[in-house]
Order: structure tokens, then C-alpha cells, then sequence
């Protein structure tokens, strides 16, 4: 009888609803793969990414289900509490739905450009996506590690995928091997606070900080120390950033934007969550060392992006000034910084999409048209497509009246409540630094001819580039050498998507109570 | 520091006897030339680890550990070594940061320091385990059958997900492309054949000569030339 009682398992109700957003897209993934052997005949490319965008758009609509679930009855958790369904994980749930739509109908075209068969770009782009959402929701140390790989071990191999180029094999390479690297470093860190507070369990963990006053933690500080590098090395953060530019380089263009945006809403949700939610009581130990990757990161990312040639890079670098922003909302430690985090994130994910949307575009056939001079005059060529541009990277820039305005106000106004003053300074000064290579951007795809510098040339740029040929070139769109610039071929699908991050970027920055509203209401559950 | 000194005698001395075995084991991995020599020693740690989980009364563990480790995993990586050719050398001439090896060490051994400084050596600081005493009365698989299907549910059965990912990564990475720059059409070569005309610009490099990524642990059909340009591993491999 006693061995009877041993060996009965009570296991845990099972909330269904809660987890449909991950289920879809784990089943559609798979429903997915197996679909294209079921006929004879070739299915066309079209076909599995209607199909994704369908499987993503249900997964939204089931988190919106959620969503109103949660504002009727309140958060909870469920499957023995190692899921936390609240308004700050169901944000990320719609994100990351968001995401997944986007970068279905944008990577449909160049699947289609570069006559890469089969569904397996769309099947791995889902799974990541649902590691991603399992990520924001995981309310327990242990998922979070086993979502960090479903969302990572995908956007490996789709940095791998354009076998025909060996730049993409190098990048997957590379982001695997430091990759495994710094999951390992984060399953020990979460054995050392395993070790430290007898739990994996975010609200054990968090109820055990509350209720013992901890006199010998360096276990703790060492797990803690740990964890953030895991962390920031899924986010680019500055000491863990090597791998970012030639990665971003190396990749497939919209797996690079894909990447981008997926691993930043992951990597900063689960990184939101523990930090600010799970060790809140702590804070004053990782406040200083967060202070100090803020600040690396926002420098960084803003000087070295202004010497980068390929625009690839460039927005490698960008991407870690923004890493670098998002990490001052929660070096900021309130709840308000919080809020300006999950917002910035919210609206750099949109753009980023739309950004290496364009990029996919100019980059042609073969994806190598990358450098800087494949841009200039584009908007005497294609005004549309250059406007769009302008538009996302003045979003990035941070110019008011479009999103990325909001989003840097939020986390400066947060810093500043905070009394870090230093903080709210820098950052605004690598957004200055950061808004010279955007700018420069800009200017070159309409042949401004900037005021200054020693260029003396027609359409020179005075700002610093590597490599830079001594061009006679006019700004109207003549062939530099080298550089093969023909028609941008703009197909429906991407414009549409390019059309619609264009959108919110300037619709929810001109009238930011929608989104603002959403995103505030992304409280923890505790 | 107090666990190990409330422990018993042939505890502690279990316990310094593994974990040395331990870490001679791991420094052979990192420092040994030959790879097979590299990847006898993990056995050889891992076989340490395995030791210590007995020491902590779990038995289940430290049997998997074996026989998934030391059994599966490392003769799984014997195969990857002999597939790409045991008799390579390494030369290691092109290191671009020369000064990043002592910075590195430095750098860990100040981290370790400031850990040691901040633990003012009592390490232990936490609440008793949950998911199984030590010395209960269910058996060791009882204990991890009850956490697999009770607290870590839901994180049990998402590693699916994992395993079609890597199924998935696995296809696509091995295939190769149809439409090569070399124009190689040639779809059922061997996974770890040396790639002849996938060849781009480095393809001047004399005969029998490439880069490749030793020890990456991924055996992909088409990574065979990668041409690394960074600082990650900057490795000329002759070939046989």
C-alpha cells in the first residue's frame, strides 16, 4: 500500500487556454511539415507561407482570447504554476504574433527570389516563435531554459539556411558555437540560484527572497551574475555582443530581421521578468551592473555602427544601441521603466521587420547588394520604397512623431525618475551619435549633399566610412562601380508588410494612446 | 564549506577524489592535441560527475549520466572526429588577438576572486531542495518521475519541440543546395565529403589545403570550406 501511495502521481490541471498560443504554432509547424508530403505534386513556396501567416494569426487571435480573459477574471497561473499568464507575457504573446505574420509574408519573397524550396524556413520560424512566446510566459527557471533553446536553435540554423553563400554558414556557425556557450552559462547560473533558494519556481523564488534576509549570498550574486549573461548575450548586450555583426551580416536578410526582432522580445521578456519581478528584492545588487551594460552598450553600438559600410552591420550595431535603451528602462528598476521597456521593445520589433524588409528588397538576387552605395539616389529611383525606408529609420532614429520617439522618451523619463541622471544623459547622447549613421543613410538615398566635412565631391559624405572609393559619383543615381543597381523589385507580399511597420510607426506615433494603453497594462502577476 | 566539513571522512574524500577527477579530466579535454585524446577525457569527467551524483545518493542519475554521456554522446562525437579525419593537425598561427588569452585569464580571475570576496567563504545559503530529500523513502526514478510529470510538466513535454527542431535543423542543414555557385547538382554525397566546387574566391589555395571548423561539434555537409573572417576560430587544418 505504501509503495501504491509513492507511485500515484497527481499531475497538474492542465489550463489548455492558457497555452493555445504555443500550442498552434507548435502544431501548425508540424501540421505544416508534414503537408508537402501528402501530395505528389510540388507545392509552391506561396502555399506554406499563407499557411504560417494563417497558423501566426491564429495564434493571435488566441492570445487576444487570452488577453480578455485576463482583464475579466485577473492573471494566474497554471501547469503547477511553471506558466504565469498576465498582462506583461500576453503583450509579448501578440508581439511575437505580430512578428511571425510579418516576417512570413516578408521571407515568402525571397524564398521565392532565391528558389529556396520547401516549408522548413516557415517550420523553424514558427517553433522559434513559440520558444519565444514560452519564454515570456515561463513562470519557472527551468522552461524558460528549454524555451531559450526552441526560440535559439531555429534562428541558428535559418542564419544557415542560404547554403549558396558561405558568409551564412560562417554566421551560423558562430552564433551556435557562442550560443551553446552562453546557454551553458545560464543552466549554471540557474543551478547556482537553484542551489541558493531551494526553488526554480519565479514566485518561490521571489517569496523566499521576501521572507529571509540572506547574510552569505554569493551563491546568489554568482547565479544572478550568471543568468544576465545569458541573457545579454541573446539580446546583444555589450560585453556579449561579438557575435551580433557578423551574424546579422552572414545571415539570410529577413532571417536577420526575423532574428532581430524575435530574439529581442524573448531574450528581454524572460530577462524583464526575473530581474525586475523575481529578484526585485535585490535589486540594489544588479542595479550598478546593469547601470554599467546600459551604458557600454548605448556607447558602443551608436560609435561603431558610424564606421560600418554594409548596412547589414550598421543595423547590428543599431540593434545594440537599442539593446542598450531597453536596458535603461530596467536599470531604471520602476515600474515605469518596466512599461518603457516592453514598449520599446514592442515598437523596435516593428520596425527592425520593416527595416531588413527593405534591405531583402535592395539586397537583389543573390543577397549580396549590401553596401552602402547600393542606396544611393534610391530615392530618385523609387521614391516609395525610399520614403518607407526614411520613414522606419527616422522611427529607429528616434524623431518625434513616430514610435521610436515615444519609446526613447519613455526610458529617458523612467531613468530620470530614477535619479540616474548620468544614465538619462548618455543615452541621450548615443542616440545623437546613433542618429548621424541613420541620417547619413537617408541623406545618401536622396542625394543631399551634407554641408559639411572635407568630401569636396558631389554626394561625398563627410562622415567617417571605411574603404570609402573616391567617388565622382552624382547623387541621381548613376552606376557606382561595382555596386549592381538595377530596378528594386518590390513584390506584393513585402510591400504590404513594409506598408503596414510603416503604419504603426507613424500612425501609433502621431496617436499613441492605443499602444501606450496596451503596453501599460502589462503588469506582472506578482 | 561547513557541508563539507559536517560530511564523513570517505565522504569528503569521495568527494576530492571526484571532483579531481573531474577537472583533470576537463583541462585534458581543452588541452590534449589529439581529439580523440580530447574526447576520452570528457568520459573520463564525466565518469567524475557520475561519481559525485552517487555521492548524493542519486543512483538513477549518475546510471544515466553513463550511459547517455559516456555511451551515447562521446561516441557520437568519436564518430564526427573520425568522419573528418583523425590525422589532421591543428596550427594554430593566425591568432588575431594575440593579447586576448592572458586578458582572459586575468579578466576569470578577477570574476572568481570577487565571487570568493562576496561569499566570504560560506557558500551555502538557501532553502532545502523540493523535489526530493535526500534519504526519503521513494526510491531515486520515483522522485524524477513524480517532478517530470508534476512541477516540470509542461517543461518536459515542450522539449518535443526541441527534438522536431533539431530534426528539422538537421535536413536542412545536410542538404545540399540545388542551385550551387559551382553548379553542383550532386544531391546523395557523403555528409562530411570535402567540398571541390562549391569553391568562390578561395579557391586559390593550394591543393589538399583548407579551412575548416575543427571541433564545432556540427558535421554539416556544406561547412566544409567556410572561410572564418572573424576571431572565433581562425583554424588552417592540412589535410591528410
Amino acid at each position: 500500500m505504501k509503495l501504491l501511495a509513492v507511485l500515484t502521481i497527481v499531475t497538474p490541471h492542465v489550463n489548455y487556454v492558457a497555452i493555445l498560443p504555443e500550442l498552434i504554432l507548435i502544431g501548425g509547424a508540424l501540421l505544416l511539415l508534414v503537408s508537402g508530403q501528402l501530395v505528389f505534386a510540388k507545392i509552391p513556396t506561396a502555399f506554406y507561407s499563407i499557411g504560417s501567416g494563417a497558423i501566426a494569426a491564429a495564434a493571435l487571435v488566441a492570445s487576444l482570447v487570452i488577453w480578455h480573459d485576463v482583464q475579466a477574471r485577473g492573471p494566474f497561473t497554471t501547469i503547477a504554476d511553471s506558466v504565469a499568464v498576465d498582462g506583461f507575457a500576453i503583450v509579448f504573446l501578440v508581439l511575437v504574433s505580430c512578428i511571425l505574420i510579418l516576417a512570413s509574408a516578408i521571407a515568402n519573397d525571397f524564398l521565392v527570389r532565391e528558389g529556396i524550396d520547401g516549408p522548413e524556413y516557415h517550420v523553424l520560424a514558427l517553433l522559434a516563435g513559440s520558444g519565444a512566446m514560452l519564454m515570456a510566459a515561463a513562470n519557472d527557471l527551468i522552461l524558460i531554459f528549454v524555451a531559450l533553446e526552441i526560440m535559439s536553435i531555429p534562428l541558428y540554423i535559418l542564419a544557415g539556411m542560404d547554403s549558396r553563400r558561405r558568409e551564412s554558414g560562417e554566421a551560423a556557425i558562430k552564433y551556435f558555437v557562442l550560443g551553446a556557450f552562453s546557454s551553458a552559462i545560464f543552466v549554471y547560473g540557474i543551478a547556482l540560484v537553484y542551489g541558493a533558494t531551494g526553488s526554480t519556481n519565479l514566485p518561490q523564488i521571489a517569496s523566499y527572497l521576501n521572507t529571509n534576509i540572506i547574510t552569505s549570498n554569493g551563491v546568489l550574486l554568482a547565479g544572478l551574475g550568471l543568468l544576465l549573461v545569458g541573457f545579454g548575450f541573446k539580446v546583444s548586450a555589450v560585453p556579449f555582443h561579438m557575435w551580433t555583426p557578423d551574424v546579422y551580416q552572414g545571415a539570410p536578410t529577413p532571417a536577420t530581421g526575423f532574428m532581430t526582432a524575435l530574439a529581442k522580445a524573448g531574450g528581454f521578456a524572460a530577462l524583464l521578468r526575473v530581474f525586475f519581478s523575481t529578484f526585485g528584492v535585490l535589486r540594489t545588487d544588479w542595479q550598478p551592473l546593469l547601470w554599467a551594460i546600459a551604458i557600454v552598450t548605448l556607447l558602443l553600438g551608436a560609435i561603431l555602427g558610424l564606421v560600418q559600410r554594409d548596412v547589414k552591420r550598421m543595423l547590428a550595431y543599431s540593434s545594440i544601441n537599442h539593446a542598450g535603451f531597453i536596458l535603461v528602462g530596467l536599470a531604471a528598476a520602476t515600474s515605469q521603466g518596466i512599461s518603457g521597456s516592453v514598449y520599446y521593445v514592442f515598437v523596435y520589433a516593428i520596425l527592425v521587420l520593416g527595416s531588413f524588409a527593405v534591405i531583402t528588397l535592395v539586397g537583389g538576387k543573390g543577397d549580396e547588394n549590401h553596401d552602402l552605395d547600393a542606396y544611393r539616389g534610391l530615392g530618385r529611383r523609387q521614391p516609395v520604397l525610399a520614403f518607407a525606408f526614411a520613414l522606419l529609420l527616422l522611427g529607429q532614429t528616434g524623431i518625434p512623431l513616430t514610435t521610436g520617439f515615444l519609446a526613447k522618451l519613455y526610458v529617458i523619463t523612467a531613468a530620470v525618475r530614477a535619479h540616474s541622471y548620468a544614465l538619462a544623459v548618455i543615452a541621450m547622447l548615443s542616440a545623437a551619435i546613433a542618429a548621424a549613421f541613420y541620417l547619413r543613410l537617408v541623406f545618401l538615398m536622396y542625394g543631399v549633399k551634407l554641408p559639411v566635412g572635407s568630401g569636396g565631391d558631389e554626394g561625398a559624405l563627410s562622415l567617417p566610412v571605411t574603404g570609402e572609393p573616391d567617388d565622382g559619383l552624382d547623387p541621381t543615381g548613376s552606376v557606382p562601380t561595382g555596386v549592381n543597381i538595377g530596378r528594386v523589385v518590390v513584390p506584393v507580399p513585402t510591400a504590404v508588410a513594409i506598408f503596414v511597420t510603416v503604419a504603426v510607426t507613424v500612425v501609433f506615433g502621431i496617436w499613441p494612446g492605443p499602444l501606450v494603453d496596451f503596453v501599460h497594462a502589462a503588469h506582472f502577476l506578482f | 564549506m561547513t557541508h563539507v566539513l559536517a560530511a564523513t571522512i570517505p565522504d569528503a574524500i569521495t568527494f576530492v577524489m571526484a571532483a579531481a577527477i573531474c577537472v583533470v579530466g576537463a583541462l585534458g579535454v581543452v588541452l590534449a592535441r589529439n581529439p580523440v585524446h580530447s574526447a576520452l577525457m570528457l568520459v573520463m569527467t564525466l565518469f567524475g560527475v557520475a561519481v559525485l551524483f552517487v555521492e548524493e545518493d542519486a543512483q538513477f542519475l549518475a546510471a544515466v549520466q553513463v550511459i547517455v554521456y559516456a555511451g551515447a554522446i562521446v561516441v557520437l562525437f568519436l564518430f564526427v572526429i573520425m568522419l573528418l579525419g583523425v590525422d589532421q593537425k591543428e596550427v594554430f598561427q593566425r591568432d588575431p588577438l594575440p593579447a586576448q588569452r592572458p586578458v582572459a585569464i586575468a579578466l576569470g580571475i578577477l570574476g572568481l576572486v570577487e565571487v570568493l570576496v562576496l561569499a566570504r567563504g560560506r557558500w551555502p545559503s538557501g532553502a532545502r531542495s523540493v523535489s526530493g530529500a535526500i534519504g526519503s523513502p521513494a526510491s531515486n526514478v520515483s522522485l524524477i518521475g513524480r517532478s517530470i510529470f508534476t512541477t516540470y510538466l509542461l517543461a518536459f513535454e515542450v522539449t518535443s519541440a526541441l527534438l522536431a527542431v533539431a530534426v528539422v535543423g538537421a535536413v536542412v542543414l545536410a542538404r545540399r543546395p540545388r542551385h550551387s555557385v559551382g553548379g553542383n547538382e550532386d544531391s546523395t554525397g557523403p555528409v562530411a565529403e570535402p567540398d571541390d566546387d562549391l569553391g568562390g574566391p578561395d579557391d586559390t589555395e593550394p591543393e589538399g589545403v583548407e579551412e575548416t571548423i575543427v571541433g564545432s561539434g556540427t558535421p554539416r555537409g556544406e561547412s566544409g570550406d567556410i572561410k572564418t573572417s572573424g576571431s572565433l576560430a581562425d583554424v588552417e587544418v592540412t589535410g591528410p
